[in-house]
């Protein structure tokens, strides 16, 4: 990628990108400018045919610890409101391509918001999620309310929203919010793994399945299942399709071409 | 008692790291003091890559005789639950995750988080004339600093409760029996028969029965198809260590293997 970026290191691999949140010395604090880099960064990989999913991770220390708080220590409500503080954020919905989380260490405040904005978690063995805010007299700003209900039910969301406390990768895990828990040599191993495997299934089949997984978070069921039924039938005027269900008939393995 | 022996004694000899509890006067009794300076000494421990096994004994006539009861203030309640947690639980969670091995030095008597402390090690080898007591119910309270856990995995139920039930001392040959000692040898030996097979522990692939005490702490929670699934995850690990080299190049080539802990 010809982008020169200071806070985030993005790598190639076959058929998906590793992007790595590179501020070790801040435990990777999110601030402005690095999340402008990464939405760029995942934008630019979105429209690369050749890239068809995206890990993003940051060190075995810490996935974000949150916040750059030096940054908004002295901010004010009304230029936050005109300048659309958390604006950038909302580009990672209409990334198409799936976005896996690699966590380990902390995942806090805008990290652990960071994640959930990924379609999955992998987390190491000593990652913690949590929402801290609430101990800096603020609260969660970039969707943590919303998606950590939605990932872990409102009783849940509410100890940790309310009181600040994190929880562990395991506690996370029978809680729904993350898919699996590796020992913590092999959390990016792991993701990379699921993404190669998700890179090698039908792109457009994979972008409406996401993409229909999305909706029941903010549709009725009926509309999620229209939804879900335009997707399904939109498929059957691809090639991927045709190849795919052939390859089934013929025993062999599936070519995608994702057309 | 001297006021300028430390309370906490520390001697490493090659990668075998020694903490010896130093209240002889007070049978090692562990106050605030001990505590917090085993509990750094152990995180030290548990990150130097130099200490590849670690001991832990009493120095004078008892291993540990568990809390030191005079500490007045904190007998409160909620300060017990918060002492507990504080210490105590740093100290198990340490000792049961730190990967690598660690051995009890059991000469005389264990008692009560005493016995916690022993029961949280790897291994234990009694002097012969030692005893575990899991003293807690005597004065009304519950087996704490992980003992509750250590022997649900190591004792039948009926047999675990009946001794803390009971608070009724195990003398070093039931021990042995029951299996709560590795081994029991004779008073006088305990500390070069400990540092023996310490030193042996010490020269192993420390990285593998690193990995190993993880997986089995993690079976001790997990249905068979978790365990067999992270089985797999920590020999992949295992297997990207130099140890794993030189043990098949050692192997292959019919001599002893020289491991380094990585």
């Amino acid at each position: 990628m010809a982008e020169p970026f200071q806070h985030i290191l993005v790598e190639a691999k076959a058929g998906y990108a590793v992007v790595r949140l590179n501020r070790p010395k801040v435990l990777n604090a999110l601030n402005g400018a690095l999340i402008g880099e990464l939405v760029i960064a995942l934008e630019a990989l979105d429209a690369d045919p050749t890239c068809r999913c995206a890990v993003i991770t940051g060190n075995e220390r810490a996935f974000a610890a949150g916040a750059d708080i030096g940054e908004m220590a002295e901010a004010e409500a009304i230029p936050f409101l005109l300048n659309a503080q958390f604006a950038k954020w909302d580009r990672f919905r209409a990334i198409h391509m799936p976005l896996i989380a690699a966590v380990s260490g902390f995942a806090l405040g805008g990290g652990c918001e960071l994640a959930m904005n990924c379609d999955l978690i992998i987390a190491s063995e000593t990652a913690q999620f949590g929402q801290p805010e609430i101990n800096l007299g603020i609260m969660p700003g970039a969707g943590g309310t919303q998606r950590l209900t939605h990932a872990v039910g409102k009783v849940r969301a509410m100890e940790m929203i309310l009181t600040g406390a994190p929880i562990t990768a395991q506690e996370a895990l029978r809680a729904g919010l993350i898919n699996r828990v590796v020992p913590v040599e092999l959390y990016l191993r792991e993701a990379e793994a699921m993404a190669a495997r998700i890179a090698a299934q039908a792109p457009v089949a994979v972008r409406l399945a996401k993409e229909s997984v999305l909706k029941a978070l903010d549709a009725s069921i009926a509309d999620g299942v229209d939804f879900e039924r335009k997707n399904f039938f939109l498929l059957f005027a691809g090639e991927d399709q045709k190849e795919g269900m052939r390859a089934f008939l013929d025993k062999r393995q599936p070519h995608f071409e994702g057309r | 008692m001297d006021e300028n022996q430390p309370v906490l004694l520390t001697e490493q000899i090659g990668a075998v790291l020694t903490l010896t509890l130093n209240r002889p006067a007070r049978f090692n009794a562990l106050d605030d003091d001990l505590k917090d300076r085993l509990l750094a000494a152990l995180q030290a421990a548990s990150g130097d890559p130099g200490v590849r096994c670690l001991v832990l004994a009493g120095a004078g006539k008892a291993f540990c005789a568990g809390q030191d009861l005079n500490f007045g203030d904190d007998l409160r309640p909620e300060r017990v639950g918060d002492t507990v947690r504080r210490s105590y639980n740093k100290i198990a969670r340490l000792l049961y995750g730190m990967e690598k091995p660690i051995i009890a030095a059991v000469n005389g008597v264990a008692a009560g988080a005493g016995m916690s402390l022993a029961l949280a090690c790897d291994l234990r080898i009694l002097g012969e004339h030692s005893s575990l007591r899991l003293a807690f119910s005597n004065i009304g309270l519950i087996p704490d600093c992980g003992a509750t856990y250590s022997l649900a995995h190591l004792l039948p139920r009926g047999l675990l409760l009946e001794i803390a039930y009971t608070g009724r001392p195990i003398e070093a040959p039931e021990a042995l029996r029951l299996g709560l000692a590795n081994r029991v040898v004779a008073d006088a030996d305990l500390t070069s028969e400990t540092a023996a097979l310490a030193a042996s522990l010490a020269a192993r692939p420390t990285r593998a029965l690193g990995l190993t005490k993880r997986a089995v702490n993690r079976a001790a929670n997990s249905t068979l198809e978790e365990t067999l699934e992270y089985e797999a995850y920590t020999q992949e690990i295992a297997a990207g260590m130099a140890d794993f080299q030189e043990g098949v190049a050692a192997f292959r080539a019919k001599r002893q293997p020289r491991f380094e802990g990585r």
